[in-house]
């Protein structure tokens, strides 16, 4: 009797897993990663003769639950044109009776990964400060990512960034797209966790709790979304797991460490409030005082003291200080020489 | 504020500046002239700041935003050292540092013009 080796018996799953393209305009390239729902697949548009990525459920039908969420996700995705965020092609039914979607193939680097070669703060700060922009236009949209993360933020070859895997997205009003997509009222009911879109990633959890379902990832996780109160979570839930983002992008943890500024140690400290209404209003709000920050301007989060304030003000206006010292300098020095 | 207007504005004030420092000179001749001097040296950062913000406005450059406000820095000033005929060092160095304060600050500070997009 022959034993299969592991790898072999990946390559058989893999390949029955395939999804059957035929009569479709993608042909199949190469298995990008697992999912919650299904596997995302790298595949060539032969119409337009292009790369996209297809994601594909597990199971057939376009009536299941599983089914439901993908085109909704897809939709929430098609009706968020931004820069920012992974721009969907395509969504339909395969031979084999799957429910699929294709969207752009983003041949980036995770953020996690990314950073490490990011050594400077202002250089990261601005990296968050895209996030922000993304995330920012989809709560105007009415919509919450809800498992905003390092593993779901991608930076692509010239530097731009695109929040992904919008898979536990909530919909707060029917504003997206005329009402395409609708607001999601068993939201708490569907929900399940979208496995990392990298292997590897195993950080989101699916917990049953007596509000709904808690789904996403702990410690990026709001506190109210972690009790599974789905029903009080607005854009600050979403602003907590960007302060852990940022808290993230600062020190290399999520939590527990202290930022090495304390403008924006306060600013995690502010956007991670345990209580929504201590945090941030608004991710606007937020990525306002980063900004201010990188212009050497005080945060509104931080109150400074007068030696803060001068350290700042020297920080901003370093050369200029040192000119006139330079110009003060030699003028006493000409006076002396002058009294001589 | 714009780069040009930021360029008069240090300019004229380090210019008075500058001539007010000539109160503490030893020298009761040039105190008793320091109106004039004031005057001088006000209008000589007058000009070096009109100069180097309208250059600024045009070139972005550090280097040459710098080098243009130490070159008329120096020059006005030593303009003005050949009119007095004396104190060469204590008028030329003062006057040359305020031009590469100016030029810095030109190129550094102050609101860039906007381009617009051009329309029918």
């Amino acid at each position: 009797m022959k034993f299969l080796l592991d790898s072999a018996l990946e390559r058989l799953r893999e390949g029955a897993e395939a999804p059957d393209l035929a009569g479709t305009r993608y042909r199949l390239l190469e298995r990008i990663a697992r999912g919650g729902m299904g596997v995302v697949y790298a595949a060539e548009d032969e119409n337009l003769q292009r790369r996209v990525a297809l994601k594909v459920l597990d199971v057939p039908g376009r009536d299941g639950d599983l089914a439901n969420r993908l085109i909704r996700e897809a939709r929430v995705l098609a009706a968020l044109e931004h820069p920012g965020i992974v721009p969907v092609h395509d969504v339909g039914t395969l031979a084999d009776g799957r429910v699929f979607y294709t969207m752009k193939l983003v041949e980036g680097r995770r953020l996690d990964k990314y950073i490490e070669s990011v050594i400077s703060i202002p250089d990261r700060l601005r990296l968050f400060l895209r996030t922000c922009d993304a995330v920012a236009f989809a709560h105007a949209r009415g919509v919450l990512h809800r498992d905003l993360k390092p593993a779901n933020i991608m930076v692509g070859p010239f530097g731009e960034v695109l929040v992904m895997d919008w898979g536990l997205a909530k919909i707060l009003r029917a504003k997206v797209s005329g009402g395409a997509c609708e607001a999601d009222p068993e939201a708490t009911v569907f929900e399940e966790p979208e496995q990392p879109a990298i292997p590897g990633d195993a950080t989101a959890i699916s917990v049953v709790t007596g509000h709904g379902t808690v789904m996403g990832t702990p410690r990026y996780m709001s506190p109210e979304q972690a009790r599974g109160e789905v029903e009080r979570l607005d854009a600050r839930s979403d602003i907590f797991s960007l302060g852990a983002l940022l808290q993230f992008l600062l020190t290399g943890k999520p939590e527990g460490t202290t930022a090495p500024d304390k403008s924006l140690a306060a600013i995690c400290a502010k956007s991670t409030a345990a209580s929504p209404a201590e945090r941030y209003p608004s991710v606007q709000e937020m990525a306002l005082d980063i900004s201010r920050y990188l212009d050497g301007l005080a945060v509104g989060a931080h109150r400074e003291s007068i030696f803060e304030k001068a350290r700042r003000f020297y920080r901003r206006y370093s050369v200029a200080i040192l000119l006139i010292a330079a110009y003060l300098f030699m003028r006493i020095i000409l006076l002396l020489v002058s009294r001589r | 504020m714009n780069k040009v207007l930021l360029g008069v504005f240090l300019g004229a004030v380090l210019g008075v500046f500058d001539g007010l420092t000539a109160l503490f000179t030893p020298d009761p001749a040039i105190r008793a002239g320091i109106v004039g001097i004031i005057v001088g040296s006000t209008g000589k950062g007058l000009a070096a700041g009109l100069i180097c913000g309208l250059f600024a406005r045009k070139v972005r450059s550090m280097a040459g935003g710098i080098a243009l406000g130490l070159f008329l820095g120096f020059l006005f000033a030593l303009f003005v050292a050949l009119g007095v005929h004396n104190y060469y060092v204590r008028i030329i160095i003062p006057g040359s540092i305020v031009g590469l304060i100016v030029g810095y600050a030109t190129q550094k500070y102050g609101a860039a013009p906007t381009t617009t997009p051009a329309t029918r």
